[in-house]
């Protein structure tokens, strides 16, 4: 083993053993894994996988992504040690290396998980500040309707971004289950549909690490009120409600935090079609 | 006998020697000359400094010094701070409080860094210790208002009550009113992250106003200004405060009551919070910025003007903590109007925009550089960068003792040649012998790895992020950097090689993060087996490492060198080369 610094002497030749074909089998397996072929066939149909496996972004694994799991090409010498001359969108690069894809720039730095390094603490003040801000003139992004988004925002997170700004800062929420102590967080970031974060949920509750492939295409049963739990959250005026009545942009912008309810507890909040009882302000917790 | 009565005598007249040293790493080395110095350092011994929780066992702890008054726990890594660990990982400081509740009556000390306290660790604390003096509670989490209304109730010669950006749920106790009308104990208060509806401020108004030897308040977020006026009168002889929501207009009978209350405190040394503030009440506090040595504006969205009217006031300052807001303009202003600033941090106030939203650059810190002296320690956030500018930072200030840099944008290259920052990077650790924290940002290559392996000798903790090409970047860093303690990166292509080669090298370091990199789940087992005093610890959220493909890499990796050997509270995700993959996967 001891000879590997003859290697390394000898300059840069590739980065962790197997790195890269270790990656790229990963990434087929995940591949299947996902609950979601159709996107994933759309993101390598753009040829977006450089770099990255694509097809995890909705695997509901309740795993923390990563840099690699955007379809951004950042650091293909990341896994491979190849020097870094793929560009990266967004970055401020010199004038000799072209940008290949437009996702747009500012996606690149808000779907990167715990990037830019700031605490928790000063995120959420950050967001109370911008929400108290009038909101900025990107205009001319705000033409997109929200059924494209939903389509169209795994792959491309930029336009998420864009009709509200401060979904980008949104990140990690809380998530508490009925009859378990210790709470879980989740990225909202990192989903761009009901079913993407209660599958997720679901795997971070409702079984344990290790849980077999096939569960988890299937569809969640907090959304459709055949479990024993049912997913609610709470607003920004403190009420709390069942999730999966707004459409999901609505969802992100009032959310602030989540709790899986007994479905017998659950008798006193908003009803789950079309009435909203507002006052009711009970306090669940 | 007159053996006897020598040693008896010398042994007492040591001990009165280490009495007066209070350095952790000198009374090591005391202990280590031999071994009835050992011996008596270690019964003499009172505070005891743990930077990782899972280094050492509590009863390992007790067993070798038994007169522990006062003791400090840090848990998870550092990334936790940014999300990268997962929930339930570890660092639950239970274990701890129930060992030391039973051996250490007299314990009055327990600050906690990134530790899960429970309620149940709290009424611990509260009913064990007779004593109990000092609570801090930096970056926790697990406990709510119940746990510190068993704090308050209990603790009758409290001094020190600090939750520092902790996280606490809110259970609908009044916790405050559990202080008993008896109580004045309080010298140091910070509850700055609580919400509003924890905090009753008439209860906080009367624990004020019975406490004269409160030198400390940090307030939470929603107290009204004609509140913080209140209290700041009954307390005068405040040396730290810190301030909560401005309204939203300047109403000149609210100005004048928070002015003249501000004129009062003759000893007020340092402000903070300025949450949701409105300029046109700054100049309420003119009467004391004079004798500021320390400000943080980082949460107050105060444009550079006004920041610059308020820092030409405060030519004590010693510590700026601000947005970026302050713009280069601001910036330059600092560095004529404050020489004696020693810490400056910088954050950003929009981070997820890729325009920047004030006009920051790396020409700011340059002028704060050459214009102050004392300049030590640096955190700075901005958009773009050059190497020329790292330079004249270096040449400028060899002074430099921490310097963090975090160019938002992952592989910005110097936006003037286009290059890399290796260069300026090596500027900085070249010519900043007494550099002790360093962290890195930008376009880098395994070059500014060689640099720091060559020059950053008393380095220990280093922190990099989307840099290098090759192993051989982390195998200049474990090899080169003698003092280093500490070292964590993410999504940098380091893998088996430059870690099994440098092996013995983790052991005499306090840990190694790795996320995002490429090392196999192969290596870590190696590794494991090479050296049975590392924890290596991979964090995979994906399920057993060993389902997967031999080479595949794993998602997070936690090395850090232990005496207590493999913890026994790892949660499913955290994945060991002794795992039993059939306890696993069983619930």
């Amino acid at each position: 083993m001891e000879g590997g610094l003859v290697l390394l002497g000898g300059g840069a030749n590739g980065g962790g053993s197997g790195g890269s074909s270790g990656f790229s089998t990963n990434e087929s397996a995940m591949s299947e894994a996902s609950s979601y072929p159709a996107e994933t066939e759309l993101e390598l149909g753009l040829g977006l996988s450089i770099g990255g496996p694509t097809g995890k972004i909705n695997k509901a694994s309740g795993r923390i992504l990563t840099a690699k799991d955007f379809p951004v090409p950042r650091r293909a010498s990341m896994n491979g040690g190849t020097p870094p001359s793929v560009t990266v969108s967004g970055t401020k690069r010199a004038a000799d290396q072209s940008v290949p894809h437009d996702s747009g720039s500012p996606t690149a730095t808000s779907q990167v998980v715990g990037w830019p390094p700031i605490r928790s603490y000063r995120m959420n003040s950050l967001v109370n500040n911008n929400q108290a801000k009038a909101p900025r003139a990107e205009e001319e992004h705000k033409g997109i309707n929200e059924e494209e988004e939903e389509d169209k925002a795994i792959k491309d997170g930029s336009k998420l971004k864009k009709p509200n700004e401060n979904l980008g800062h949104i990140g990690f929420i809380k998530v508490n289950m009925d009859g378990i102590r210790i709470g879980r967080k989740v990225n909202l970031n990192a989903h761009s549909s009901y079913h993407s974060l209660a599958s997720a949920l679901d795997n971070m509750f409702l079984r344990s690490a290790g849980a077999e492939k096939q569960q988890l295409t299937m569809p969640s049963k907090l959304l459709d009120g055949s479990s024993e739990f049912v997913l609610t959250y709470e607003d920004k005026e403190g009420d709390w409600m069942l999730v999966g009545d707004v459409p999901w942009m609505m969802f992100l912008t009032s959310v602030r935090r989540l709790r899986i309810m007994k479905t017998s507890e659950a008798n006193g909040l908003a009803p789950r079609f079309h009435e909203r009882n507002r006052t009711q302000r009970s306090k669940l917790i | 006998m007159p053996k006897r009565l020598a040693s008896s005598l010398s042994d007492e007249v040591l001990e009165h020697v280490f009495s007066f040293i209070q350095s952790e790493k000198d009374r090591n080395v005391v202990s280590a000359v031999c071994k009835s110095w050992y011996e008596i350092e270690r019964w003499c011994r009172r505070k005891i400094f743990v930077g990782n929780c899972y280094a050492v066992s509590p009863e390992m702890v007790i067993r070798r010094f038994p007169q522990v008054r006062s003791i400090e726990l840090k848990g998870k890594p550092h990334f936790a701070d940014f999300n990268l660990v997962p929930d339930g990982w570890g660092g639950y400081v239970l274990p701890w409080i129930t060992e030391m509740a039973g051996a250490y009556p007299w314990l009055d000390e327990i600050r906690l860094k990134r530790m899960v306290v429970t309620d149940e660790s709290l009424e611990l604390i509260a009913k064990s210790f007779k004593d109990f003096k000092v609570l801090v509670l930096a970056s926790c989490e697990g406990f709510s208002t119940d746990g510190l209304a068993a704090i308050a109730a209990s603790c009758k010669n409290l001094r020190e009550l600090d939750l520092r950006e902790s996280e606490v749920d809110d259970s609908s106790v009044h916790w405050l009113s559990h202080f008993p009308e008896t109580y004045t104990s309080m010298v140091s208060l910070n509850i700055s992250c609580l919400g509003s509806g924890e905090v009753s401020f008439s209860a906080l108004e009367r624990l004020v106003s019975r406490c004269p030897n409160l030198r400390s308040l940090k307030l939470n977020r929603a107290v009204p200004l004609d509140k913080t006026a209140n209290i700041l009168r009954l307390a005068p002889q405040l040396v730290e405060f810190s301030a909560c929501t401005y309204s939203a207009e300047l109403r000149s009978d609210v100005f004048s009551n928070l002015a003249g209350a501000f004129s009062n405190c003759k000893e007020l040394r340092s402000l903070s919070g300025f949450w949701d503030v409105v300029p046109d009440y700054l100049p309420a506090i003119y009467s004391v910025c004079s004798r500021l040595t320390s400000l943080n504006l980082s949460y107050a969205t105060i444009l550079s003007p006004d920041l610059i009217k308020l820092v030409s006031h405060c030519p004590s300052l010693q510590r700026l903590l601000v947005l970026d807001y302050i713009e280069d303009s601001g910036l330059e202003a600092l560095a004529s109007n404050c020489k004696d600033l020693q810490e400056l941090r910088v954050f950003p106030s929009d981070p997820f925009d890729a325009e920047p939203n004030a006009s920051l650059t790396e020409q700011g810190l340059v002028a704060v550089s050459l214009g102050c002296p004392k300049l030590q320690s640096v955190l700075y956030f901005c958009r773009r960068m050059s190497n020329a500018a790292l330079v004249t930072i270096a040449q400028n200030r060899p002074n430099l003792n921490r310097f963090r840099l975090c160019i938002i944008e992952p592989n910005t290259a110097d936006y003037l040649t286009g290059e890399p920052f290796d260069v300026g990077f090596g500027a900085i650790v070249e010519h900043c012998k007494d550099l002790i924290r360093l962290s890195l940002s930008g376009l880098l290559t395994d070059c500014v790895f060689e640099y720091i392996g060559k020059y950053a000798k008393k380095l220990e903790m280093l922190s990099v992020a989307f840099a290098g090409d090759s192993d051989l970047g982390l195998h200049h860093v474990l090899s080169g950097c003698e003092s280093l303690r500490k070292l964590e990166i993410r999504d940098c292509p380091f893998g088996d090689k430059a870690l099994l080669t440098n092996a013995a090298k983790l052991e005499t370091m306090q840990s190694l993060w790795m996320s995002s990199c490429s090392v196999s789940f192969e290596a870590c087992k190696l590794l494991s087996q090479k050296m049975p005093r590392l924890n290596v610890e991979v964090i995979d959220e994906r399920g057993p490492p060993d389902s997967r493909p031999e080479n595949c890499t794993v998602d997070k990796l936690y090395i850090y060198r232990s005496v207590a050997g493999p913890r026994f509270d790892m949660p499913p995700f955290v994945w060991t080369k002794d795992e039993d993959l059939a306890l696993r996967l069983s619930p």
